[in-house]
This record gives C-alpha cells, structure tokens and sequence, in this order.
C-alpha cells in the first residue's frame, strides 16, 4: 500500500512534468493570472528572445491595480505612465492571444474576484499569478500562490514553473464562530497566534468544524491572507459547498465531463494517516472581532483588548518591532482599540470586495449614516459583484448612509491608482495588509471585517459591531 | 570548489536595517511600480525610510548617513521582503547597488525573485545578524566578505559557513537561463498537458473558454 499523502502533496504530484533536482519540480500550470504591473517586463523578456506562449488559452488578464474608481461612465487613467501599462496589457494580450478584462469591460475587477466568479478557478487546479494574494483559491481546492515577474515570463513561455516544494502545515478549527465574528476574524486571530512567518515554507491546509461551516466566500477571505502568515499556498478540501459552488460557475462542466469531474475532485483530500510537518488548532468559540494596531498583520487584537504592554513582550525584535509600530500608527502601549477615532473608511479588496461582504456590511449601515468628518467608501471587488449589489439595491444602501459607491479594482487596499490617504489619516479597511505607507505615505490602516468597518464608518471610532443593531 | 569560475566573492561595506517584517511595499513603494520596464528603481528604494514627505534625506536613515555612500551589503530583521510579489523590490535592490542581503529569514516570494536576478540572500542566525549589525554600525568596521562558492561570510566579528540550494548555488555561480532549460523539456510539457487534459478535459483552456462564454467585452 502506498504512503498516505497529503492534499498538497496530490497536488504537486499531479501536475508535476519532471522532478528537477531533490527540491525542485518541473511543475505544470492549469491556469496563469496576470495583472498590468507585475507582467510588462515578462512580456518585454519574451519579446527580446523571440518566445511565444504556447498554451495562450491557459492564461488571462485583468486590468485591476492601477485602474481609477471614480463613478464616471467611461474610465480614463489620468496617469500616463499607468495609462501606458494597461495600453501595453492590451497589446501583449492582444498579440499572443491571451483572454483579457480590460479597463472598461463591464466584467472588470480584481483577478482573485474575476476568476472564480466566472469558473476559471476549479478543484485540483495549480493557479499562479504575479500577485501575493493567489492563495486565494485553496477556498476550492486549488493550490494557488504568487510569483515574481522572471516567473511571469516562465509560465508564458512554458506554463510551467520551476517549482521548490513546500512543507505541509495543517490547521484545524474546531467548534463554530459566534455571531458576528467572520473569516477574517479567524485569519487575523490565526495571524496573529502563529505569526507573520508563522507559515513560511508551509502550505496549510485547512480544515475541521468551523472552516467546513464557512461559505465559499468566507473560505476566499481565509485563503486570502493566509499569505500574511507567509503561507506559500492555503488549501481546503473540496467539499460539496465547493463542488456546488465551482458548478453554478462553470457550465461548461456538463454532461460526461460532470460525471468524470466530480470523481475526480473525491480524490482531492489528504488521506487518513498523513503526516504534516506542523499542525497547529484553533477553537472558533475564541474568536472575537480582530482588529489589527500596527504595521504587520499578525500585531492584532480583540476588539475588546488592548495594544500590547511593551513590558509584557519578549525583548529584542519582537519589541523593538512593536514599538516601531506604536509610533507609526500613534497609538500608545496599553490603549484601548476600542474608541479609538477614524477619519476613513474602506470597504473592498480582494480579501473583503464580495457580495457577502457588502452584505454583511450593508446591514450594519442600513438607516444609518457615516459619522461626521469620516470618509468612507466602498469599492467593490468586480464588475460583477458591483451589479448584484445594485440588483440588491445595496448601493443605495450605501448612498443614502453618505458612502461613496465606487467602481470596481484594488483601489486603496495599495492605492496604486488615485485612491491615496493623506498622512496621519486613520483608516477603518477591510484589506488584507497594514504596512507602514501602503495606503499612502504615513497613513494609518486598521484591518477589520467589513460589518466592523462599517460599525467604524457610522460611529467615527473602531467599534465592536456586535453592539450595533443590525436591522436587515 | 577549487575551480575558479565557482568562485563569486561578493566584497563590500554593510549597513544595518533593524526592522523586521520589512516588506515589499516599504523596499519599493506604489508610485514607483507604475513602468513597463526595470529603469528607475533605484530612486525608489526604501523611499519613505530615506527621504521624507518633502523629498529631503532623512538623516536618520543610515543609508543617508556619511561614510555609507556605496554600501552594497543590507543586514536586516527576519522576514525580509516579505508582503507583495512585486519583484521591483529586488531590481530596485540591485539599481542600488546592493548585491547581498543578510537577514534570518526572507519572505517566500522575495526569496524566489532575488535568486532569479542573482541578488544573493544569506540566512544567519539572529544571533550571527546582531554581531554583523554591531559591525555595521562601526564605518571603521563594516567591511564584509561573501565567499559564494564556499558558503561562508566573514566580517570583522562573524566569520560563518551558510546554505544555499543546489539549484540557487548553480544559479549563483554559473548563472541558469531557467526559461531555457525548461524549454528543453518543451516535448515532455506537451505530452504532459496531453495526459493532463485527457484525465481533466475541463482544465483545458479553462481561460479562453470562461472569455468564450462570457462574450467580447462590453462597457
């Protein structure tokens, strides 16, 4: 009998053209997302040795960080230089034939929003993309990372990757999350216990009671930033949340290939008796709402807690790296984050742009209305998320409480494109990263799930939004 | 090893980054990803920590301090790079003029991206990393050698071996066409995707079939 295999391990087996060496694969891609900034200079390096791309059909292009989100009817890029990178995505995409969501294609958004909503994400898939948060898909049982430009210019001229095997983490979540506590609650929380390279090396696979309760979309948000932990892949066996989920997006599944799918995806679990290389659990019944206090995603709290005593954390790095970031985001040891004032709000990225989230918190702000002094917006993750909102009537919502409805992109989640936070400002933000300068120059960003964003938005300060009525 | 061509000594002065979780986004800032080629990063490295909103030197900023003109050697906290896949980070890195970093651990993605541009990353232990930093600080003393083919760094108070993965010391010290030596397996790839796409024929052109259905673009 063969050795119990992990998920991951299936995975990488599955999709592995040649071994390369002891840690390296030559390892086959099924499908390569590309974005207008990180791929310009694979396409001129394809160019330069006269390579083409020969499975053009595998790969595909959104215009998503640069692009403006003003609610005007046609989008112009005011900026020349981030005009030129979205011109340019055309003409490489136009020029070897790669399937392209373009400026002012209604269907636009953020390439981890884009691709499952349209069934371009399937179980047992290897996705790869010059972007972080690709790990997004482990949410369906596909093993997603991010890449480099050089590797960019790899997967177009091979659709293969040289790939360095990870090692397997498992985390287990057992009991439920209480009411008003979401995914990105337990992300932050598990950030927050393991570390921000508490994952380093690792692909983590997911499971127990509270992950197999959350939706799909909340499956998206904890895949989302399980990177912050410096995960290189998260992983979720496919259950038939998923298979349903894959299936209403992807009709072109049908008939015999169905049946033969379906089949196959059984398989995509890790057998009984697998060993993992580090295993760590978690109780959802633990979780409160998490907001983070400074410049890493893993220096986070309960909103009910405080920013950490210096004196109580271990000397050396971890301190120095506290206090680091007690001076950036201004908030003194021992403060309450509870209270504390916000001058912005933003909802969106492609942790927290979905439908459930605007939902989620749409109904927080419904017959309320943002605080005065506070800006807030919503951005949401695509074109298509945008216009079931509407058909929801959540815009209005939205509009009538004082926020911006926004069109869709990354917007302020890196403020690549005109949406940039002026220095000291305090930002509520349903992102997936607090870095020091990554929503401008000296802002300061809190990450929260939207509900609490949303809390934050209509009472001007960080507040639990459990203590809100929800009216629906 | 006594071959010479596996000899890459990287020799130069170091400065200390104390900051951990040093992420991409601080190495090369937003408004400098805005290019379709690698010109001009070296502005943008380590903006924000090295000039201030006005645009003048932050003399705080050790790489703006005398004497620390041409350092080409950055010893930083753990979690190096990590964040954002931009590898902007790493040209940036290099326009500068730094040809080695020197941390206790990179962020994944970083690390992938530095070995592609032969931008070496050395891993030492915390407690080797506070000794070389103490080095750093000391403009008499901050001279560090880097002997590539024998894994070992030396400074004026470390001297320490360090591993590098067979494929990563290759690509060191004979410099690898990645793309090139996959494409000689260019026929097994295909005969792969044959395989592939017969077990899985709902994998094939997963992207231009999703593009197909939906339609041309519409505004």
């Amino acid at each position: 009998m063969n050795a119990p295999k992990t998920f991951y391990r299936k995975l990488v087996d599955s999709h592995t053209v040649a071994r390369l060496d002891d840690e390296n694969v030559l390892l086959f891609c099924d499908l390569h997302l590309m974005n207008e900034y990180t791929s310009p200079q694979a396409f001129a390096g394809l160019y330069e040795q006269g390579r083409g791309v020969p499975m053009p059909g595998q790969n595909v292009a959104v215009v998503s960080h640069i692009i403006p989100t003003h609610p005007t009817a046609i989008r112009v890029i005011a900026d020349p230089a981030s005009a030129l990178q979205a011109s340019n995505l055309k003409k490489n995409c136009d020029h070897f034939g790669i399937p392209l969501f373009d400026t002012n294609d209604a269907l636009q958004g953020i390439e981890h929003v884009v691709a499952p909503e349209h069934g371009m994400i399937r179980p047992g898939m290897v996705v790869i993309c010059g972007d972080s948060h690709t790990t997004t898909y482990g949410a369906l049982g596909a093993l997603g990372f991010g890449i480099g430009t050089t590797e960019v210019e790899h997967v177009l001229a091979t659709q293969t990757l040289a790939y360095r095997v990870a090692k397997d983490m498992r985390i287990r979540v057992d009991g439920q999350l209480a009411n008003g506590v979401t995914a990105k609650d337990l992300v932050l929380a598990i950030i927050g216990r393991i570390g921000a390279q508490g994952a380093r090396g690792y692909v983590v696979e997911f499971c127990g009671e509270a992950i197999e309760a959350l939706s799909i979309e909340a499956r998206f948000t904890l895949c989302n930033m399980t990177t912050e932990a410096g995960s290189r892949g998260a992983l979720i066996a496919p259950d038939a949340k998923a298979i349903d989920y894959v299936i209403a997006h992807a009709p072109d599944i049908a008939t015999t290939h169905r049946v033969a799918a379906l089949a196959a995806w059984k398989e995509l679990r890790s057998d009984e008796g697998s060993v993992f290389d580090v295993e760590h659990r978690f109780d959802a019944r633990d979780v409160a709402p998490q907001v983070t206090w400074g410049t890493s995603p893993d220096q986070v709290v309960a909103i009910d807690e405080r920013v950490p005593e210096l004196a109580q954390l271990a000397q050396g790095p971890m301190r120095s790296s506290a206090e680091r970031a007690m001076r950036y985001t201004r908030l003194a040891e021992g403060t309450a984050i509870e209270g504390t004032p916000i001058q912005h709000v933003f909802i969106g990225s492609c942790t927290n742009g979905r439908i459930e989230d605007l939902r989620a918190a749409a109904a927080v702000v419904r017959g309320r209305h943002v605080a005065e002094g506070v800006r807030a917006m919503v951005v949401p993750g695509s074109g298509a998320v945008k216009a079931a909102a509407e058909a929801e009537g959540l815009d209005r919502v939205f509009v009538d409480a004082g926020f911006e409805w926004r069109k869709p992109g990354c917007s302020m989640c890196l403020a690549m494109n005109d949406d940039v936070l002026a220095e000291g400002v305090r930002c509520a933000s349903t992102t997936n990263r607090n870095f020091e300068g990554r929503q401008g120059r000296g802002a300061i960003t809190h990450l929260m799930s939207p509900a609490m964003a949303a809390a934050a938005a209509v009472t001007g300060r960080i507040t639990d939004a459990r203590k809100l009525e929800t009216l629906q | 090893m006594s071959d010479d061509a596996k000899k890459v000594l990287i020799e130069g002065r170091a400065a200390a980054l104390r900051i951990e979780n040093l992420d991409t986004d601080q190495i090369m800032p937003k408004q400098f990803l805005r290019g379709i080629d690698k010109s001009g990063l070296r502005e943008g490295l380590l903006y924000d920590l090295r000039f201030d909103a006005q645009g003048r030197a932050r003399p705080e900023c050790v790489l703006n301090r005398p004497g620390y003109e041409g350092v080409s050697i950055l010893i930083g906290g753990s979690n190096f790079g990590c964040g954002s896949s931009r590898e902007h980070a790493v040209w940036g890195l290099q326009q500068f003029g730094i040809r080695a970093v020197v941390a206790p651990s990179y962020g994944e993605i970083f690390y992938s991206n530095a070995m592609n541009n032969r931008l070496l990353l050395v891993t030492l232990s915390e407690e080797e990393i506070a000794r070389l930093m103490a080095d750093a600080d000391d403009i008499a003393g901050n001279a560090v050698t880097i002997d590539v083919g024998a894994q070992r760094l030396t400074s004026r108070s470390v001297d320490a071996g360090f591993e590098l993965l067979p494929r990563h010391r290759k690509m060191f010290l004979e410099g690898l066409d990645s793309i090139g030596l996959s494409l000689t397996y260019q026929a097994q790839i295909a005969e792969f995707a044959r395989g592939h796409w017969a077990r899985a024929p709902w994998l094939k052109d997963v992207a231009a079939v999703a593009r197909e259905r939906l339609g041309q673009p519409t505004h």
